[in-house]
């Protein structure tokens, strides 16, 4: 009897044990995710930073406006932002590969790539 | 063509010169038609607004309704001021014009705003459109309030003592890595609109963005403006208004003179003294010494143009 719940007891820590290692690993794992499928741009003095990014397909990036003026994100016929004021976000997740010319509404000259691959 | 520019990169003239011909932000431009060529007077509220004879006009432009940034944490409040000015001065103008932004974001308050502060100066405006009047989501605000009886995005000519004045935009449809863009169906309403002039008709032709090339590094000049310069080439005076840049920048080249105006709202920064053009901050005490600091001389016969520091404040 005794010996039966010890042994149970230690089959239950053993479990918890395996679920404590699980977790950790889950949380590894994302931290990893996040490397490789969130990449951010950069809006700062109305230039794209990096202005040429290089991602994997499924890869989200998300632009951020450090300007004290708004801007926008336009890739013809792949995707548009809404006006982005002051630390205001836009994210775009790129499904299929392909070189993605994109520019600011606003202010055309201001023109950036993402590489899809 | 006997062509004088005032800080033509092709001549040589150093960034330090460029700085000289150029003054800051500032309230707003008196025009003055004598003889059918059109003269600046100067900044508002400079004596020599009260010399204005027959038919005067006024420039405000880039208000910016609803910036609060530090270059500027109260645009309304600074056009206000410039509005005040307008009151109080001595020879009423004709009519003003304003020259875009008048919003930063498109939003009804600020449109609410602007039009709430502006009517209080009781002149007719007539208004083209910048880029920051177009982003509300619908992008119907300016078209409403601004835009009855306009062609395409918001073109349009009027006809005031003797000149003939065209309101054009050069805000949308802009290509990426270009600059300000006029359009083919406009550039054929414009050829159409002048068509029927006389020679000696006196043209102005007013938009947001400047329609010379200023610096295409920042996007400071409009694709297809020559196109519009070609169609104005036989008329004995040509002026041409624009503001988007923030600072005086003027230049006389043959028959055509071109001027930017201030804003009521913050500084620019000279082309390519700054990593960016984004708003200028300067010291509190700076920004309202330089509102209305300088005056604005056009002089006949393609003599030099005369720039006047005249500030309002300090």
């Amino acid at each position: 009897m005794i010996s039966t719940t010890l042994r149970s007891l230690g089959l239950a820590i053993a479990a918890a044990m395996l679920l404590l290692v699980n977790f950790a690993g889950a949380e590894d794992a994302k931290v990893e995710n996040a490397k490789v499928e969130d990449t951010k741009v950069m809006i700062d003095n109305f230039t794209f930073e990096p202005v040429q990014l290089t991602v994997k397909v499924g890869t989200t990036v998300t632009w951020t406006n450090r300007d004290d003026i708004p801007h926008t994100v336009v890739s013809a016929g792949k995707f548009r932002s809404k006006t982005m004021d002051t630390d205001g976000t836009f994210s775009f997740t790129f499904t299929t590969a392909g070189d993605y010319k994109y520019f600011c509404s606003l202010h055309p000259h201001m023109t950036g790539t993402v590489k899809v691959e | 063509m006997s062509d004088h520019d005032h800080h033509d990169e092709g001549n040589g003239i150093s960034r330090r010169r460029v700085l000289e011909c150029m003054t800051w932000a500032g309230t707003g431009v008196l025009w003055t038609v004598t003889g059918g060529v059109p003269h600046s007077l100067g900044m508002v509220g400079s004596a020599q607004a009260a010399e204005a004879k027959a038919m005067t006009f006024l420039q405000i432009s880039d208000s910016h309704v609803g910036f609060d940034k530090p270059a500027n944490p109260n645009a309304l409040g600074t056009l206000e001021e410039a509005i005040n000015k307008v009151k109080a001065m001595p020879a009423k103008p004709s009519f003003m014009i304003h020259t875009g932004d008048i919003t930063h974001l498109s939003k009804v308050e600020e449109f609410d705003n602007a039009e709430r502060i502006i009517s209080q100066a009781k002149l007719d405006v007539h208004y083209v459109p910048g880029e920051h009047d177009f982003i509300d989501e619908e992008v119907k605000l300016y078209k409403e309030r601004y835009g009855k009886g306009t062609k395409g995005a918001g073109w349009y000519s009027f006809d005031a003592g003797g000149v003939h004045f065209v309101g054009l935009v050069n805000v949308v449809d802009l290509k990426g890595g270009g600059l300000g863009n006029l359009g083919a169906e406009q550039l054929e309403w414009l050829e159409d609109d002048l068509k029927g002039k006389s020679k000696s008709t006196p043209i102005v032709l007013f938009a947001h963005i400047p329609l010379w090339t200023v610096y295409p590094q920042w996007g400071w000049g409009t694709e297809d403006g020559g196109r519009a310069l070609e169609y104005v080439k036989g008329f004995g005076s040509v002026t041409v208004l624009n503001g988007h840049i923030h600072q005086v920048m003027q230049k006389v080249e043959g028959n055509v003179t071109f001027h930017t105006a201030r804003s009521t709202a913050f500084p620019q920064p000279a082309p390519g003294s700054a990593p960016s053009p984004g708003p200028m901050k300067v010291e509190d005490s700076k920004l309202r010494t330089m509102l209305g600091v300088a005056s604005i001389n056009f002089k006949q016969n393609n003599q030099p143009l005369a720039i006047i520091d005249t500030p309002l404040v300090g």
